[in-house]
């Protein structure tokens, strides 16, 4: 896990090709084990940019939302991806109950999309990525502290 | 033959007692525990579905005028769906039908949405195309004969329902509320504004709805929505009639397209969000060009374990290999993933 965050660094997207392009690059810096936050408004590439971690993983399955199901598993060449979405839980103890821990291995990585209750259980040590709307419609801001 | 069906894959915990292809009773937790506590139901938990299921199959047995040892065979959903949710219902599935020593039949929960049709008075013939489209899942599934299926597209973002119960949130009504829309949009101008689709290069039939929503966002931002002090309710309205044109043509226009790819004439509509009226409106008009349009009655539209039991019990009448469901099916796991290899 990331112990001592530095500064945040600060991507602009101009399109949907090029989150899921920053999402390749910031994969290169995780390790199995880490856990990975991913906060932002509604439309703002949250699920773009974890296509492009998947991407880094080799990841062959179909990456989409996992709002419903809240956690969607993917196999990637050496490591498991657990895609997790909190959009619909309540608190913590239903963020327990759906098997986090269960999940949450040193084999796999856990990226999670709406992870307020997530960042509480797991005492900020979390890797937290944000995004926001940019100047032009088609622009977002993701931010992320060096590591 | 009476069945008894157990479905756990995601909110809901639902039982059916089935005899031959009737439902005999189709017991669903939201239903049976909000009248009973009323209330608000802890809905993820797989250990809510664990509270449950005794109760809810009990109710189901009750209901079907039958007895445990009247069954005989079990079915339950092995996947896609939560993993913990998942295995309550498969395990205890697996248990009863040790225990009765009668027959067990995994079942894939899509495939069950596609027999869904097969419920209601009108039942679908094959061939027929399938769309399914709920708040998890979003497909369109090309049916030849019973078990004999393929997948030729599939939602590559969000689901169909997902776009409504996030569109509803941002125009501060309830999540989920898919409903509301529906509702809404009957009072309102469908021209009003025409908030675009993604059309998709590498499959004609695949969807992608990610990118609605957040034209509804920016229009809301650019017309300072969530400002007013006071809503303009006929402006709502609108708002949700030009989303739901938008939706409905793009579900209608695909599956047309794959109908006349494929050929085929007939056309079965399911999952939780074929309860839209406006989609089933759409659809219907299909019949003055020839084409048979089915939806499942809406109480088997969203998850149930009616559904579960009628394809358990296809798949059992059909099956060559009826020895495979009386010890080797209990091997089953569950599985969180849709599979395609299985279609």
């Amino acid at each position: 896990m990331i112990s001592n965050p530095g500064k945040l660094s600060e991507h602009v997207s101009r399109s949907p090709e090029e989150t899921v392009l920053l999402g390749f690059e910031f994969a290169g810096k995780l390790s199995p084990g880490d856990t990975v936050g991913l906060a932002g408004e509604l439309g703002t590439g949250k699920t773009q940019f974890v296509k492009g971690i998947c991407d880094f993983f080799d990841v062959k399955d179909k990456v989409t939302s996992p709002t419903f199901n809240l956690v969607n598993e993917y196999r990637g060449s050496k490591i498991k991806i657990n895609h997790f979405d909190l959009y619909r839980l309540k608190n913590i103890s239903e963020f327990r109950e759906i098997g986090f821990d269960h999940y949450n291995t040193d084999e796999s990585i856990c990226l999670i999309e709406w992870p307020g209750i997530a960042e509480r259980y797991l005492n900020y040590n979390i890797l937290k990525v944000t995004f926001d709307h940019g100047k032009t419609d088609s622009d977002r801001i993701i931010s992320y502290p060096d590591f | 033959m009476i069945t008894l069906a157990i479905e756990t894959s995601c909110d809901e915990t639902s039982a059916s007692v089935l005899e031959n292809e009737k439902v005999m009773s189709n017991v669903i937790s939201s239903q049976l525990f909000h009248t009973k506590f009323g209330g608000v139901v802890p809905e993820v938990a797989s250990r809510e579905h664990l509270k449950k299921i005794t109760e809810i199959t009990y109710e189901a047995l009750k209901r079907s005028d039958k007895k445990l040892s009247d069954i005989e065979l079990i079915c339950a959903t092995s996947g896609p769906g939560l993993i913990g949710a998942l295995l309550i219902g498969l395990n205890f599935g697996k248990s009863l039908s040790a225990v009765l020593n009668v027959p067990f039949v995994p079942v894939n929960h899509i495939q069950a949405h596609l027999y869904s049709n097969f419920l209601s008075g009108q039942k679908a013939e094959f061939p027929f195309l399938g769309l399914i489209i709920s708040g998890g899942h979003t497909l369109l599934i090309l049916a030849e004969d019973f078990f004999k299926h393929k997948i030729i597209g599939s939602t590559v973002d969000d689901a169909a329902g997902e776009a409504y119960d996030k569109t509803a949130k941002l125009l501060g009504l309830e999540y989920p509320g898919g409903k509301q829309i529906d509702d809404n949009s009957k009072k309102g101008d469908k021209d009003f504004h025409k908030f675009p689709i993604s059309h998709l290069k590498n499959n004609e039939f695949d969807f992608s709805f990610s990118g609605i929503k957040t034209a509804v966002l920016y229009f809301l931002r650019d017309i300072d929505y969530n400002n007013n002090d006071i809503k303009d309710e006929k402006l709502l309205y609108d708002i949700c009639a030009s989303f739901q044109e938008t939706m409905v043509k793009t579900l209608f226009d695909k599956t047309l397209k794959a109908a006349k790819k494929f050929k085929v004439k007939n056309i079965a509509v399911s999952g939780g969000v074929s309860a839209n009226s406006g989609l089933r409106e759409r659809f219907y008009e299909l019949k003055e060009k020839g084409y048979n349009v089915y939806f499942p009655d809406t109480e088997y539209s969203t998850d149930n374990a009616a559904m579960i039991g009628l394809t358990g019990y296809l798949k059992f009448i059909h099956s060559k290999n009826k020895e495979y469901y009386k010890l080797e099916s209990l091997a089953q796991k569950a599985y969180p993933k849709l599979n395609y290899s299985e279609f």
